[in-house]
C-alpha cells in the first residue's frame, strides 16, 4: 500500500526526471534560444535596421502566472494607403519558440494594433516589431518578471 | 458546437473605427508538454486567424504555440459598408471554424 506521502514523492520524482535529463542534454539552452530568437528576427527584418519608437508594447511588468498574460501592441501610424503598418510581429527571447504572433494588416484596420493573451516561459524581454509600408522597422520591448512559468505549470498538469 | 465568440458592433457610422473582439475555444497544445509517462503531447494549435469584410481580407494573424489557450484577438477595422464580417480560424488536425457577424453602416 502506497501512502499519500510516498505517492507524492514518486510523482514529483517522475515529473522532475525528464526536465533534469533535458537540462543535462542541453547545457547551452539559453544560447540556443538566443540564436533562435536572432534567427526569427532576421527572417522578418532581413538585415534592415530596426529603430526604437512608434510602437507601444503593453505587458504587465510583474506576472504571477505566465500561462495567460495580456499583451497589447499599438503602433503610431496614420493608416492611409500611402503610409500604414503592414505587419506587427511579437517575439520572446526565452520561450521555447521565439515567435508569438504575426499580425498582417493594412489601411483598412483603421488603427494599427492587436490585443491578445500569451504564454511566457520565463522572466525575459518581449519585443514587438512593426513593419511599415515604407519598408522601415520600428520596435518596442518590455521586460517582464514571471513568477510561475507557463511551461513549468504545463509540465505539472 | 459553439467554439468561437465574436463581439462586433451590429451598426456603425461610415468611416468609424470599430473594435472587434474574438475568442476561440481551443487548447492551443504547445507540443512541448509531456504526459506523466514522459511522452510528448503533439502540437495542436490554431495557425491562422483571418477577418474578411465583405470578402476582402482586412486582418490576419499567424499564431504560434506561445499564444495562450482559448486565443483572444482584439483588433479594429473601419466600417466602410453594410455587409458581413467573416472570421475564420484554421489550425492543426483540420481545425476550422468560421463565424460571421452582420454589420449595418449608416
Amino acid at each position: 500500500m502506497t501512502t499519500r506521502r510516498e505517492f507524492l514523492v514518486l510523482a514529483a520524482a517522475s515529473l522532475a526526471a525528464p526536465t533534469a535529463a533535458k537540462a543535462q542534454l542541453d547545457p547551452n539552452l539559453a544560447a540556443k534560444r538566443k540564436a533562435a530568437y536572432e534567427e526569427a528576427l532576421g527572417k522578418v527584418v532581413g538585415g534592415a535596421p530596426v529603430r526604437a519608437g512608434r510602437v507601444k508594447l503593453q505587458l504587465p511588468p510583474l506576472i504571477d502566472n505566465g500561462i495567460s498574460v495580456p499583451l497589447s501592441v499599438a503602433v503610431e501610424s496614420p493608416m492611409t494607403a500611402a503610409d500604414h503598418v503592414k505587419a506587427i510581429h511579437v517575439f520572446t527571447q526565452r520561450n521555447p519558440l521565439p515567435e508569438v504572433v504575426s499580425v498582417h494588416l493594412g489601411p483598412r484596420a483603421g488603427r494599427a494594433g492587436v490585443s491578445t493573451r500569451v504564454r511566457l516561459a520565463d522572466t525575459q524581454t518581449v519585443v514587438a516589431i512593426a513593419e511599415l509600408s515604407d519598408g522601415t522597422f520600428w520596435s518596442d520591448s518590455a521586460e517582464v518578471v514571471v513568477t510561475l512559468s507557463a511551461c513549468l505549470e504545463e509540465g505539472l498538469i | 458546437m459553439a467554439r468561437a465568440i465574436v463581439n462586433a458592433p451590429p451598426r456603425a457610422k461610415r468611416g468609424e473605427i470599430i473594435e472587434i473582439k474574438t475568442l476561440a475555444a481551443h487548447a492551443m497544445e504547445t507540443g512541448f508538454r509531456r504526459t506523466q509517462l514522459g511522452e510528448l503531447i503533439p502540437r495542436d494549435i490554431i495557425r491562422r486567424f483571418t477577418c474578411t469584410y465583405n470578402g476582402v481580407e482586412v486582418y490576419r494573424v499567424d499564431l504560434h504555440p506561445a499564444v495562450a489557450a482559448n486565443p483572444l484577438i482584439a483588433f479594429t477595422t473601419i466600417a466602410t459598408e453594410t455587409g458581413t464580417l467573416s472570421f475564420q480560424w484554421v489550425g492543426d488536425n483540420g481545425y476550422s471554424v468560421t463565424e460571421t457577424a452582420p454589420i449595418r453602416v449608416e
